[in-house]
């Protein structure tokens, strides 16, 4: 009876693993090959050039400028979103003051979760498309509303600076996932025990003070995770960046993704797009494991 | 627990193993992205016999391949084409397709050794024409256009073409693309405007500064530009040096030459550029719209004046009011010293045709162009799509719409001091992305003239010492 689940266990699990292998190791495995010739993408020839391609990177200036963009993503995406997520999910879920001992949202949290987890329904060029008109310097929602409100000295080019442009898309970013991790530390606050939240109210701990004392230590796990998701995020922004700015004005929003994408598909310097990949792909590696050690904590056991 | 060597960890454990070994197999199973050398054999082409009739030696009952850009011109004007070639050839079958992403649907099919017979290589998919030349893919051209032409009598297809037709196909003195839509590129304005104002077009630099100044005493921006391609205004820039001092200005940022972006030549057009920055002529926000964005403000009359290629009408059409009529015109003269006239114009072929090296029905592919370039082919395309063709005398008789039929004016009136630059088609990298970059800055009004041209040469000598980009050099 025991050797009778073999046959169909393989069958579930063989089809799924072929096609991952087909479709996502294999090509992987092929970009590291890839990455030590000088093919162009446009016929058979190829020549073996070594670490060409990774000598060449060390001395490319745009890469290097692009890495950069990604490090600040890096550090301020995930720290933005889960500050901004954090703060949210605590005032729809036991931010509330009216009721005499229940823990409950602020008024009206209902409509709220729908509207921040709005954004996240739409693709990613949706939001780009949308913010790109958002911030049109001319005719944009965000200049006419700061000309409407008086603050015409507040009203910039935004995309077409490059002060501007990258912070511009950062907020983008943070207001595209924010809704998620709403979501995720809300269910995650849902499994705290109430009486926990009763007792420091009682103490008379002010919001932050619960935020800082009560929430954060016991959503760690769930942080961590949202950590890791946002460092991968930020060392994409490929999809987002590449239909609002392309990377402009003057390099000032290049991510490594579009610097990759324009050798590939632009010059077609194949063999050396798979070398940046192939960097991008430890590096990714390298900040998901880093940041997996560095955030590892004591676990709170709740019960 | 009879079941306790199969539970969930033991599983995803041999899962896990498996997914390690069932890789690399399925690496080795799968071809290779690179391609396999022996795919790309050359013989086996359709060949037929050479005749008065057929000088290209189709063979007749060949199948032809074409694949076509569907973008602004649409694919009726080549379905047209296609079936004058059957016309020629009834035994021939013409496969047609069109699409958007050339690159994505056509990549793999140049690395596999079996491309189509016929492409439109162009729009945002565009693959890179220089790469495509330096990595051997294309067809050499001179049969076809020393072939005689359809229907001119007397004529080669070559002595058929515009000036600069085949020059701006050409890499090292060969020509590997077929660009068949001429583009006259200058400074486009509204005539309405213009003549409800009692302005007149400015022909020399002090002339366009004091409109400028008039304009913008009204309250009329007098310029506006696709601030996040800031590239468009390269080329009201380059345009003016070379006015300024001669074609060999081009020539030299073709050849990517040292110091060819820092040229007295260069030096002049950018510090004049340089005033419209300076003296805020430039309409608010500019920087931060994107082509259709500011081409739109400028439809809506908020801004005078717009760099762009004689496709912007087409590509206005849906927003521009009635009655607007746009007017292309050169750029004013810098001074009397200037080495060409205020006439002058920048003219080019552009939309690339291309036959493949290994295209089974090369023969064929060439043929239809040789039917495209026909006069009756040029006529039916400038018909249905409003667009100059290479075709010299092609337009002659159509009605055209009023931005084109100013575009016809300035190209005649330009005549033998039309000029072009090609460096974006050789290295695509420094229009697109340096010298762009650069434009952004100065027209922004973040850098002076000097830096701007400063960053122009570090991009160019950044190609020109990169080993890994094919140069090429023409003599005029």
């Amino acid at each position: 009876m025991r050797h009778g689940k073999y046959p169909l266990l393989l069958a579930f699990l063989l089809p799924p693993l072929a096609l991952y292998g087909y479709f996502v190791v294999s090509p992987y495995a092929q970009s590291f090959l890839i990455a030590m010739t000088n093919w162009q993408g446009l016929s058979p020839a190829y020549e073996f050039v070594g670490f060409d391609n990774f000598k060449r990177m060390m001395g490319d200036e745009y890469v290097w400028n692009a890495l950069l963009n990604n490090l600040w993503l890096l550090v301020l995406l995930p720290l933005l979103t889960i500050a901004l997520g954090l703060f949210l999910a605590t005032m729809l879920n036991v931010g509330g003051r009216g009721g005499r001992s229940t823990v409950t949202g602020v008024r009206g949290s209902a409509l709220y979760k729908v509207i921040y987890f709005a954004p996240q329904m739409l693709s990613v060029s949706i939001v780009g498309v949308l913010w790109a008109e958002v911030y049109n310097p001319r005719s944009g929602l965000l200049n006419s509303a700061l000309r409407a409100l008086g603050l015409d000295g507040l009203a910039k080019v935004w995309l077409g600076d490059p002060a501007y442009a990258f912070w511009a898309v950062l907020a983008v970013m943070v207001w595209a996932n924010v809704g998620f991790y709403v979501v995720l530390f809300g269910a995650a606050m849902q499994s705290v025990p109430r009486d926990i939240y009763e007792a420091a109210a009682l103490d008379g701990a002010s919001r932050l003070t619960t935020l800082v004392r009560i929430t954060v230590p016991l959503l760690w796990d769930t942080i961590q995770v949202a950590w890791v998701y946002l460092a991968i995020l930020a060392l994409d922004g490929f999809a987002l960046i590449h239909v609002m700015t392309r990377g402009g004005p003057n390099f000032s929003t290049d991510v490594v993704g579009l610097r990759l994408y324009t050798e590939a598909f632009g010059d077609y310097k194949w063999g050396y797009a798979s070398a940046i990949g192939v960097v991008m792909f430890f590096v990714t590696l390298s900040v998901t494991v880093l940041s997996l050690r560095l955030t590892r904590r004591e676990r709170i056991e709740l019960s | 627990m009879a079941q306790s060597d199969l539970n969930r960890r033991t599983v995803l454990r041999r899962a896990a193993a498996a997914g390690i070994l069932a890789g690399p197999a399925a690496g080795l199973l799968s071809s290779c992205a690179l391609g396999d050398d022996t795919s790309g054999d050359t013989s086996g082409k359709y060949e037929g016999t050479k005749s008065d009739k057929n000088p290209l030696g189709v063979k007749e009952d060949a199948p032809l391949d074409v694949v076509i850009f569907n973008g602004g011109f649409g694919e009726d004007y080549a379905k047209a084409h296609e079936a004058m070639y059957k016309e020629t050839y009834p035994k021939a079958e013409v496969k047609h397709s069109a699409v958007v992403e050339i690159n994505k649907e056509l990549q793999p099919r140049f690395v596999d050794g079996t491309p189509p017979d016929f492409v439109n290589n162009s729009g945002a998919g565009q693959i890179d024409q220089g790469g495509l030349v330096a990595q051997g893919a294309l067809a050499e051209l001179s049969p076809l256009l020393d072939a005689p032409s359809l229907d001119v009598p007397g004529k080669t297809v070559r002595e058929t073409l515009l000036p600069g037709t085949v020059e701006s196909g050409s890499f090292d003195g060969k020509t590997y693309i077929l660009n068949y839509a001429y583009t006259v590129y200058g400074i486009w304005y509204s005539t309405k405007l213009f003549t409800a104002k009692g302005w007149e077009y400015p022909k020399t630099w002090d002339d366009h500064i004091a409109l400028c100044k008039k304009m913008k005493a009204t309250g009329l921006a007098p310029w506006t530009y696709q601030g996040k391609h800031p590239r468009y205004m390269s080329w009201p820039v380059i345009s003016t040096a070379i006015k300024f001092g001669g074609p060999q200005v081009a020539l030299a940022i073709d050849n990517l030459e040292p110091g060819a972006w820092t040229s007295d030549a260069m030096k002049a057009a950018a510090d004049a550029w340089y005033q419209i920055v300076k003296d805020k002529y430039i309409l608010e926000g500019s920087p931060g719209l994107d082509h259709k964005q500011s081409q739109t403000e400028w439809c809506k009359g908020n801004a005078a004046f717009i760099s762009c290629g004689s496709w912007l009408e087409n590509e206005q059409k849906a927003v521009t009011p009635e009655g607007f009529n746009m007017a292309v015109a050169p750029t004013p003269s810098l001074g009397s010293g200037d080495k060409l006239p205020f006439t002058a114009i920048r003219g080019t072929a552009g939309e690339p045709f291309v036959v493949p090296a290994k295209a089974k029905n090369e023969r064929g592919g060439m043929e239809l162009m040789r039917h495209m370039l026909s006069m009756k082919g040029a006529k039916d395309f400038t018909g249905k799509v409003s667009s100059l063709s290479v075709v010299s005398g092609a337009a002659d008789g159509i009605t055209l719409p009023f931005g084109l039929t100013s575009a016809v004016k300035a190209l005649a009136d330009s005549g033998s001091n039309g000029f072009n630059w090609v460096y974006n088609v050789y290295y695509r990298k420094l229009e697109r992305e340096l010298v762009d970059a650069a434009c952004g800055e100065f027209f922004s009004g973040r850098t002076t003239p000097a830096e701007f041209l400063a960053a122009c040469q570090k991009g160019a000598d950044l190609i020109a010492a990169d080993t890994t980009f094919k140069k090429y050099k023409r003599n005029a």
